[in-house]
């Protein structure tokens, strides 16, 4: 070899041109900081609608029954709370939720695979699936009382069906948004079949496949509120739904705001705590910052 | 050993190559064309004929839309001829182009380590051999990193190693430079010519930069655009390593150039 191309002299060379070239990771920016100048807007914005809430309810414009005060409302939540009904009720909503949202995601993600690997299938139920995404999941609730009467079979039919369409279109979508240079490069390396599906179409598909399981758990979530509520019976226990229509039935005002309040939490809550986290590092494991930034 | 020519199967280790004028064909195209059904036009590609032996480094140039890519593509098995035959030796040759299309869900480590999963090697051998091809291109402190974490210059040193990885014995490379800035780019023809050495492969080199053809091949063949077909081939007979600013691969480069240029100029008319 000439002195020229001496290795070693190639070598220290590309560790120059590495170190030049790479990407500079910026400096974490302080954590508190950050989280505090997302939360404040919120909590200003919630402290002003209960200040004028409670100012409309102190006028006495509407009766107390029909407009309970933010105070009214706190009472009724915190009777639910000390009596135990609170809890129970999210409780076991969160049970029915969970374990509807787990058949679902086991049912998407199968049927999404299916129907991502063959294309005369998707051509046939594709348009049908997402179709189903935009009928309203309230609208199985009678027929899942006709075919399983009032049961917790019926609620999970309705929750099932809310979710899986979304779960589905999220893996179909994510598939469809796997770059062909991947699926070549995976060609040439000798995926093919399930190889082809395990290491390049899923993980690729894991962006798209995981802003479906976000919308599948709100869809979840949404439809087992609107079957408990219709399907209120004492035999089924006492769900956040059931919670709200009992507070229908005995005209009590505060318990249904307190319980709309509960169920908007809990989905925020496991939103929150659960998809949103996932999606970040997810995103931020790939060099793409999810949306809100880094 | 006339008789064995057309088997798949050929073994580099065969020793009677030595006394056979003709070594073993790392790759062979015979009457090779391609036309995608439009008969208004002419074909991408048109009888092409070429044979890169067994070690032997290739370059192929030409002008935009002389079926560089298609050639290639075809070769690798990713498209079909529409008339002709293709032959490549034992094991899947491996294909490196442009970009580099690491898997950004995987690291630059695991990326290496899943070309070795798809060719079968046992899961307690492939970390080893991943770090192994990582140092080859000089990238053994990176192996952690993750795609986006890396320059346009080590996303592609990944990417060689990646293609070595299938242990194929052809590499196809389809302008992978092409992208990377000088500096950068001339690093990567001392490395790829290094490696060249060092492993005997058989390279088919695709670009459309004569210098670079003529800084890295043995062997340079001109291709006219449409149809394509192979015009011209050189010998480059400078020994390596050469420079891309040697005067003598300027001298091979000129000519080469005034034979594309007359191909180009061609079909103004």
């Amino acid at each position: 070899m000439a002195a020229d191309t001496d290795p070693s002299d190639v070598r220290a060379l590309e560790a120059g041109l590495d170190a030049l070239d790479s990407l500079v990771t910026p400096v974490a920016s302080n954590r508190t900081r950050a989280a505090w100048s997302a939360f404040w807007p919120t909590a200003a914005a919630v402290v002003v609608f209960g200040g004028v809430w409670q100012a409309v309810a102190l006028a006495g414009l509407r009766p107390s029954y029909a407009l309970p005060s933010p105070a009214d409302v706190w009472t009724a939540f915190v009777v639910a709370a000390q009596d135990g009904s609170g809890v129970r009720a999210v409780g076991l909503s969160l049970e029915r939720g969970g374990l509807g949202f787990a058949i679902s995601v086991v049912v998407g993600v199968l049927l999404g695979t299916t129907l991502a690997t063959a294309p005369l299938l998707r051509r046939a139920l594709g348009p049908i699936v997402s179709g189903l995404q935009s009928l309203p999941s309230v609208a199985w609730v009678p027929a899942a009382l006709i075919w399983f009467q009032l049961s917790n079979a019926a609620i999970f039919t309705v929750v099932l069906l809310g979710a899986i369409p979304s779960i589905v279109n999220g893996l179909l979508a994510g598939v469809d948004q796997v770059s062909p240079l991947f699926l070549r490069v995976g060609q040439v390396l000798g995926a093919s079949g399930w190889t082809r599906i395990r290491y390049v179409l899923l993980p690729g598909a894991l962006p798209g496949f995981l802003a479906g399981l976000k919308q599948g758990w709100a869809f979840a979530w949404r439809s087992l509120m609107a079957a408990e509520l219709i399907s209120s019976s004492p035999r089924l226990g006492t769900g956040l739904g059931q919670l709200l229509d009992l507070g229908r039935q005995t005209n009590d005002m505060s318990l249904v705001i307190a319980a709309i309040l509960l169920i908007f939490a809990v989905g925020m809550a496991i939103e929150l705590a659960v998809f949103s986290p996932l999606e970040r590092k997810v995103l931020r494991a790939r060099g793409l910052t999810g949306p809100g930034g880094r | 050993m006339t008789a064995t020519r057309t088997d798949h199967s050929l073994l580099p280790a065969d020793l009677s190559v030595h006394d056979d004028p003709h070594p073993p064909a790392a790759v062979r195209l015979e009457q090779v064309s391609k036309d995608f059904g439009d008969t208004s036009r002419p074909p991408v590609l048109d009888r092409i004929d070429l044979t890169v032996a067994s070690g032997e480094f290739v370059c192929l140039v030409g002008a935009s839309g002389c079926g560089k890519s298609t050639l290639l593509s075809i070769i690798a098995g990713l498209d079909a001829p529409t008339s002709g035959t293709v032959e490549v030796a034992a094991g899947h040759p491996a294909l490196m182009v442009e970009e580099p299309a690491l898997f950004p869900w995987l690291d630059a480590g695991q990326n290496v380590e899943l070309a070795l999963r798809l060719r079968g090697v046992p899961r307690g051998a492939r970390g080893g051999e991943a770090r192994r091809l990582l140092d080859l291109v000089h990238l053994d402190g990176a192996s952690a990193k993750r795609v986006h974490e890396l320059s346009g210059g080590m996303r592609q040193r990944v990417a060689l190693a990646r293609a070595l990885a299938q242990e194929g014995r052809v590499l196809l490379m389809d302008e992978p430079f092409a992208a990377l800035d000088a500096i950068t780019r001339d690093v990567m023809h001392d490395e790829l010519t290094r490696i060249w050495q060092d492993t005997g492969l058989s390279v088919l080199f695709v670009t459309h930069n004569v210098r670079e053809a003529v800084r890295l091949g043995q062997r340079v063949v001109l291709l006219s655009s449409r149809p394509g077909r192979v015009v011209r081939e050189w010998t480059v007979s400078i020994p390596q390593p050469r420079r891309i600013e040697d005067p003598a691969v300027g001298d091979l480069s000129t000519e080469i150039t005034e034979h594309l240029r007359r191909e180009i100029v061609r079909h103004g008319r």
